[in-house]
C-alpha cells in the first residue's frame, strides 16, 4: 500500500526563486519541518523563513509526518 | 457579528461598511473605528499583486476577528482584504470595529491591522517600469 506523503508547499518568492510551487515527500520516520525543508530544497535553514503545517504557523522544529500539508514562505506583507 | 473575506476585485469600503451594519442589531453598538487601507501610486509603481495562502488565509481571518472580540469589549467586526491585481488608489485593506465605546473600538482596530501585516498569510509584489520587486516585510516596531 501506498503511504501517504508529505505536501510540501511554497509561496511568493521563494516560490518564484525555486521554481516551483511545492513537492512531494515521503517522511521515512520522525522529521522535523527544518529537516524537510533540507530534504526537499536542498539548503541549510534561511534565517527569514516561516513554516504552517497544515495551514497553521508553527517553529521549524515543530514535527511534520506524512499525510500533512507543510507550506514554506517568506515573511508575510499584507495589509 | 463577525464578518471577514477576501475580495478579489476592486471593491468600494463605504458600501461594504454600510451593508454590514445595516445587518447589525440596532442599538448593539454606539461607536465604529474603520480603517481602509489603499494602494499607494509612488515610486512608479503600476500594479501589485497580492499573494495569499488559499484556505490558510481565510481562516487566519477569521481567527484573528474572533481573537480581538476576545480581547477588546468590541461587538461586532468587519475585515476584508484584497487578493489578485491591485491598481493604484484601490481598496487593500478595510478594518471596522463596533463597539459601546470608542477606546476599545479604536484599540480592536489598530490591533486587527497591525497583526494582519505581519501574521496573515498575504505577500506583495509590486510591478514598475523597471521590473517587479517582492514588498520587504515591515521592520518590527515600526508602523508604516
Amino acid at each position: 500500500m501506498f503511504g501517504a506523503m508529505i505536501c510540501v508547499r511554497y509561496f511568493a518568492a521563494l516560490r518564484e526563486r525555486l521554481g516551483r510551487e511545492g513537492d512531494q515527500l515521503e517522511a521515512r520516520g520522525e522529521l522535523s519541518a527544518q529537516e524537510l525543508w533540507r530534504l526537499a530544497v536542498g539548503e541549510s535553514w534561511p534565517e527569514q523563513i516561516m513554516v504552517a503545517v497544515n495551514q497553521r504557523l508553527v517553529s521549524p522544529q515543530s514535527c511534520v509526518q506524512d499525510g500533512d500539508e507543510v507550506a514554506f514562505f517568506p515573511p508575510m506583507t499584507g495589509g | 457579528m463577525i464578518h471577514t473575506g477576501l475580495r478579489p476585485g476592486r471593491y468600494a469600503a463605504c458600501p461594504e461598511v454600510a451593508a454590514f451594519e445595516a445587518a447589525l442589531e440596532p442599538g448593539s453598538w454606539g461607536a465604529c473605528a474603520l480603517f481602509t487601507g489603499a494602494m499607494r501610486g509612488a515610486h512608479a509603481v503600476e500594479r501589485m499583486e497580492l499573494e495569499h495562502y488559499p484556505g490558510m488565509t481565510e481562516r487566519q481571518l477569521q481567527e484573528l476577528a474572533e481573537e480581538a472580540v476576545q480581547r477588546y469589549d468590541i461587538q461586532h467586526v468587519l475585515l476584508l482584504h484584497r487578493v489578485g491585481t491591485v491598481l493604484p488608489g484601490e481598496t487593500i485593506v478595510l478594518v471596522a470595529s463596533w463597539s459601546a465605546h470608542r477606546a476599545a473600538a479604536f484599540q480592536a482596530c489598530r490591533y486587527m491591522l497591525e497583526t494582519l501585516k505581519t501574521s496573515v498569510t498575504f505577500w506583495k509584489k509590486e510591478y514598475t517600469p523597471a521590473g517587479a520587486r517582492w514588498v520587504p516585510p515591515p521592520r518590527s516596531g515600526v508602523a508604516a
